[in-house]
């Protein structure tokens, strides 16, 4: 497993995803789901470890207005590469919440699709597949020109 | 016409450097069959029952005559030396070789022209009137808007994989020739009360398995809010959109489903938080405006007389194969691509190329294709019309069937598409051969037969005044019937005739529906008139007949 950030490979990365019935220890960065955030909040916060979240496609981003102080990380969770909506929700996070942390593309989405990925606010790339890492990083250049604003 | 910048023609080469990429990783087992599919498909490329199907981006149907030459120098080298125009205003090939057609785009990227977006889940080609511009009837041209609609949906990065296809019309005339009301968005340009140009704006039309007629979401929207507004409604259907069945995945499904009460306030709600942060400025409208100024028209056309009447020949074709142009001693021409002896649609690289060069002596070197497959020269003086004519039907493009029972739009059904239930070609070729009496056509006067070979309706049949649909029957091609659809401003879709029938008895079925209208039409009345008023009975008591007795 490797993560690209702003075009770069990173060297480590700690970050590791827990499930909504795991025990969540003091260290550690963590995502969790939108659901645990909201009933675990203070709790979460106060541990060692950084804290993020980690979204369906059918989640609402709207639920996290004026709710994403001390998070971290935000991880779009790709169940199919032809389920955009995780575009919608990059879009929605960066234009309308302004969130400025990290958000990370992860699970199953195309090296095809980064280029799209990055316009709509999307920042780091986790890969499976560390062979796929040159080409991962040359889509992300495959186009010059565009018709559309970005994020941010 | 559009000219482009730089900056275009640097998006076409990079997305045809793309694809290169992505045909070579394919081909190289890098890539997947399922991830490849969903990249080709939005490149335009189908791999169909015989070879793949390329599907070529013919932006609100306008060419110019260098774009037609390059489309016949593909078709010679890439294809078997035809190629096929679509109702989407679209060209398709249907003989490419798969590991050729990056340089196939390669070679269109030249002259302008590209596969962008013409399938898939994603925004297609957006169509529009094919008499924009010149039409007696316009309120505005509606090509700049099409123009700056089909630039804000090249690549947008939020909108590439939607729940399924999703088609955008924009007509600026009083007559509906764009059949707007059945796309997924339809935007006619209106004015409001106090002058002010702007778009009625309809949204959850479509055709395929559940044809549904487009609503209204906004009865006036002003001009600079264009695109926020487009951006709001694809959001929320972006998000909102059903994604567990595909056929259900449509957004004329969630507005269904949704209510257009609910939905529009959704849209609204979308809308009002972002159309600030992006307004179509002025500026922009009139540069792209200016893109699409009026030809040198010659100011003494209406001096030089139309000549030839006494011919009937032309003069049949006259009356059916053109039509009044907003500027005097001008007349809009149609070429037939519906010669009795070639399949609806199609054309060959030696008539694009004839096409081209009657275009850049005639016609300001400029071409469009229409709805119903057949091509148009827009600004011909009426001076030239005979010799015109002369021409055309020297290369077989002068059939004076426009708007006629043999103007039929049809699919290419089971003889390329692999997902046909029954051909359609055939059937069409039967039926033309049955009516081939032009006294007998053109007495049956305004009909519109649409004809598709299964329940995916890419020729529209549920609008069509007679719909044919191919259906399998244990194995066996047979036809479902629907009579009284229209794609214009009344947009209705067709109601089922009764049982479908075999093969072998549907151009007999046809010939009876016509029969049944010359028996009992009024005066005057068009077929779909005479349909609206009596009912489908009196054609179901004819065609059935032999199996009640
Ligand atoms: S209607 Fe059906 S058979 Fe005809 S082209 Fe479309 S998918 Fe193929």
């Amino acid at each position: 497993m490797q993560i690209i950030k702003n075009k770069q490979l990173l060297a480590g990365d700690n970050w590791s995803f827990a499930a909504d019935d795991s025990e969540i220890g003091d260290s550690g960065d963590i995502t969790v789901s939108i659901e645990r955030w909201k009933a675990a909040k203070h709790a979460l916060l106060q541990r060692a470890g950084k804290t993020g979240l980690r979204l369906r496609p059918a989640d609402d981003v709207a639920v996290l207005d004026g709710d994403l102080d001390g998070v971290e990380l935000i991880e779009l969770d790709f169940s199919g590469f032809g389920d955009g909506r995780p575009f919608s929700q990059a879009r929605l996070l960066r234009s309308r919440l302004a969130y400025q942390g990290e958000i990370r593309a992860v699970g199953n989405y195309l090296p095809d699709q980064v280029y799209y990925l990055i316009r709509v606010g999307v920042n780091a790339f986790r890969l499976e597949n560390e062979a796929q890492i040159p080409l991962v990083l040359s889509c992300m250049d495959d186009f010059s020109v565009n018709y559309q604003a970005s994020s941010i | 016409m559009y000219q482009y910048t730089d900056d275009d023609q640097t998006l076409i080469e990079e997305r045809v450097a793309q694809f290169r990429g992505q045909t070579r990783r394919f081909l190289d087992g890098e890539l997947g069959g399922e991830e490849f599919k969903a990249l080709r498909l939005m490149n335009g490329l189908y791999i169909q029952t015989h070879a793949p199907m390329l599907r070529v981006a013919v932006p609100y149907g306008l060419l110019s005559s260098r774009q037609l030459r390059k489309l016949a120098e593909v078709a010679r080298e890439y294809d078997k030396g035809y190629c096929h125009f679509t109702t989407r205003q679209n060209v398709q090939y249907n003989w490419p070789e798969l590991a050729r057609v990056p340089d196939l785009l390669a070679e269109l990227a030249t002259v302008q022209m590209h596969a962008i977006q013409t399938s898939g889940n994603c925004l297609r080609n957006t169509t529009s009137d094919h008499l924009a511009g010149v039409s007696t009837d316009e309120i505005e041209d509606p090509r700049p808007y099409c123009e700056i609609i089909r630039q804000w949906t090249t690549l947008h990065p939020e909108f590439a994989f939607l729940p399924r296809k999703f088609k955008i019309a924009v007509s600026g005339s009083e007559r509906d020739r764009a059949a707007v009301q059945l796309h997924d968005i339809g935007l006619y340009l209106v004015k409001n009360h106090s002058g002010e140009t702007g778009f009625r704006v309809l949204a959850g039309g479509g055709l395929g398995r559940t044809p549904i007629i487009g609503q209204t979401v906004k009865p006036f929207l002003e001009i600079k809010y264009l695109l926020s507004y487009l951006e709001a409604i694809l959001r929320v259907y972006n998000l909102h959109g059903r994604r567990d069945n595909k056929y259900k995945a449509r957004i004329k499904i969630l507005v269904k489903e949704t209510g257009l009460e609910k939905f529009t306030a959704m849209v609204e709600d979308e809308w009002l938080r972002t159309r600030d942060g992006m307004l179509l400025d002025d500026e922009r409208v009139a540069a792209m405006k200016a893109q699409f100024t009026p030809p040198a028209y010659d100011l003494h056309a209406a001096d030089a007389p139309l000549a030839g009447l006494e011919d009937a020949g032309f003069a049949r074709w006259f009356k059916y194969n053109t039509v009044e142009h907003r500027v005097a001693g001008y007349r809009v021409v149609f070429l037939s691509l519906k010669a009795p002896d070639s399949p609806p649609g199609d054309i060959t690289a030696g008539q694009l190329d004839a096409v081209a060069d009657l275009a850049d002596q005639y016609s300001f070197g400029e071409i469009r294709s229409s709805h119903r497959q057949n091509l148009v020269m827009a600004d011909v003086r009426q001076a030239d019309l005979f010799t015109l004519w002369r021409k055309l039907d020297a290369i077989g493009l002068a059939t004076a069937n426009i708007g006629l029972a043999t103007d039929m739009i049809c699919c290419p059904g089971l003889d390329f598409c692999s997902l046909a239930n029954a051909g359609s070609i055939g059937v069409a070729r039967e039926i033309n051969e049955a009516l081939d009496d032009i006294d007998y056509l053109h007495d049956i006067g305004d009909l519109k037969i649409n004809m598709s070979g299964c329940m995916n309706g890419c020729a529209h049949q549920s609008v069509g005044h007679i719909g044919i649909l191919g259906v399998d029957k244990n194995g066996e091609e047979w036809y479902q019937l629907t009579l009284g659809g229209s794609s214009d401003n009344e947009a209705a879709l067709g109601e089922r005739l009764g049982p479908a029938v075999a093969k072998n008895r549907i151009t007999r079925t046809v010939t009876d529906i016509l029969a049944v209208y010359l028996q009992l039409r009024l005066e005057d009345e068009t077929f779909l008139q005479t349909v609206n008023r009596i009912g489908l009975e009196p054609f179901r008591e004819r065609v059935y007949a032999d199996h009640k007795k």
